[in-house]
């Protein structure tokens, strides 16, 4: 494969090649797409608990005087509204809105702050911040070779890292400092699955101990595959597909993530698109009939198809759209173009899957 | 099936299909090797009976969860029958390529097209 030498390998690279894992290509690193089977893992974590590596994300650390107001000017978010300890979903927007990257920041003290981004975006997004930095006094700080990530996810992974832990796990959007499998960790109470769990900050040289004392504890190692079916059930947004920089906050349905009050960088576009209403909106839907439409598949009355898979929880294909703002109610019908065939579509409320109560 | 399986009884198609010729009809799939490097099939619409089909053209789809692929025509003919069992069980595509997963059977237009496959010998010693 040309070009393959050049690809990052995460820390555990070795443990994901003697398990057998399929490996890929993705945003520049050799990351295990699935390990058994797609299905299989997937259902591991609705029904028990799976470990994810994502050792590709990227950390960026920003710290100083003025890293709260930084981050307030430069995030979407409502910033001040984290606690210590606390975490927050936000997106990164360029001056016209759209979006550069979605990410999650962890505030670990008063003005030191942790945010966790996507991998294909990380170079984007440091030089992007950093640039916006100028102006402050604040230090940003490219972290990501100071760290592995491990996601544990499923009904069962809090009871699991618990037993390997020396004290409470945090509660949701919440972080603290643990030792798991007796590394030192930061233990951050969020995920990407829909299901409870946590994920583990750690140094790259001690992740695989923690791995292997995961695995020894009975939890699964899942891939992306896994990891993009278990999202799209819950209709969590993927960089690159449902978010992009064409688009907004606002029509990909993460106004509630944006506070425009703050004065963020792209806020007075998305004042304005908030208060005339999107053209497009981003929706979650369900195919009525066989098929499964794909990311690029056109809608036929306008829009496009941005996420889509077989649901291996529900067993019908499911995505999520761009479509009209005045189709985009539940339960409104609408067709897509699948390579030429026309396949029904109904507009969902989100999650797609739920658990049972 | 988790081997590697190739049947002496079948002719390959270089795109990783296989034809089971019997007279002048021949059922068709996709090889052990093309379900390993899709991974679990979750879609397969057949095609209609009736529908004329060229050798070398694709005649159908199969989906996997991250992919889309073509079926490959191993053989030119008229579809005779399909299988139907597929569109609830795709899954038979992996376990069993060349039984239950059988795609469809055709009438050759051309017998003689058969002389451009691969044995199993051959088919496999492609993929090395």
């Amino acid at each position: 494969m040309p070009g393959a030498q050049t690809l990052n390998r995460t820390p555990l690279f070795d443990r994901h090649e003697a398990a057998g894992a399929k490996l890929v290509a993705f945003a520049g690193w050799e990351m295990p797409v699935q390990y058994g089977g797609v299905r299989e893992e997937h259902l591991a974590v609705r029904e028990h608990a799976g470990v994810f590596d994502v050792s590709h994300m990227g950390e960026i650390e920003t710290r100083g005087p003025q890293a709260l107001a930084f981050l307030q000017r430069t995030l979407s978010n409502d910033v001040r509204r984290i606690p210590e300890g606390g975490a927050q979903y936000a997106v990164l927007c360029r001056d016209d809105g759209g979006v550069l990257d979605d990410l999650f920041t962890y505030r670990l003290a008063g003005e030191t702050f942790l945010t966790v981004t996507n991998a294909a975006n990380h170079a984007r997004d440091v030089a992007w911040l950093i640039e916006q930095a100028e102006a402050f006094d604040v230090d940003v700080l490219d972290v990501a070779d100071r760290f592995a990530m491990l996601a544990v996810q499923g009904p069962a992974a809090r009871r699991i890292v618990r037993s390997l832990a020396d004290g409470e796990l945090p509660s949701r959007m919440h972080v603290c400092e643990r030792r798991v499998a007796g590394v030192p960790a930061l233990v951050c109470g969020t995920g990407y699955t829909g299901e409870d769990g946590v994920e583990l900050l750690l140094h790259p040289d001690a992740a695989g101990e923690v791995w292997d004392a995961l695995l020894t504890a009975g939890v699964v190692p899942v891939g992306l595959a896994a990891r993009d079916t278990l999202r799209l059930e819950v209709c969590f947004h993927l960089y690159g597909n449902d978010l992009t920089e064409e688009r907004g906050p606002i029509e990909a349905g993460l106004g509630w993530a944006c506070k425009e009050d703050t004065g963020f960088i792209g806020a007075d576009e998305v004042r304005a698109v908030r208060a005339a209403g999107p053209a497009e909106r981003l929706v979650p839907f369900v195919i009525d009939g066989p098929g499964i439409a794909r990311p690029g598949n056109p809608v036929v009355d306008g829009g496009e198809v941005t996420s889509g898979t077989m649901s291996p929880s529900l067993g019908v294909g499911i995505g999520m759209a761009y479509v009209p703002a005045a189709h985009a109610e539940p339960d409104t019908r609408f067709a897509i173009d699948v390579r030429g065939k026309t396949r029904d579509a109904i507009v969902k409320k989100k999650p797609l899957y739920r658990k049972d109560p | 099936m988790a081997e590697a399986s190739y049947p002496d009884d079948l002719l390959y198609h270089p795109e990783h299909d296989w034809a089971r010729v019997e007279g002048e009809e021949a059922t068709l799939g996709i090889t052990w090797y093309a379900q390993d490097q899709l991974g679990e099939v979750v879609f397969f619409e057949p095609p209609e009976v009736g529908k004329t089909m060229s050798k070398d053209d694709a005649y159908a789809e199969v989906e996997s969860v991250k992919a889309v692929s073509d079926v490959i025509a191993p053989l030119s003919g008229e579809i005779v029958a399909v299988n139907e069992a597929l569109g609830d069980n795709p899954e038979k595509i992996n376990q069993d390529p060349y039984g239950d997963g059988w795609m469809v059977r055709i009438r050759l237009v051309d017998p003689g097209e058969t002389d451009g496959l691969l044995s199993a010998d051959a088919y496999e010693g492609s993929l090395q």
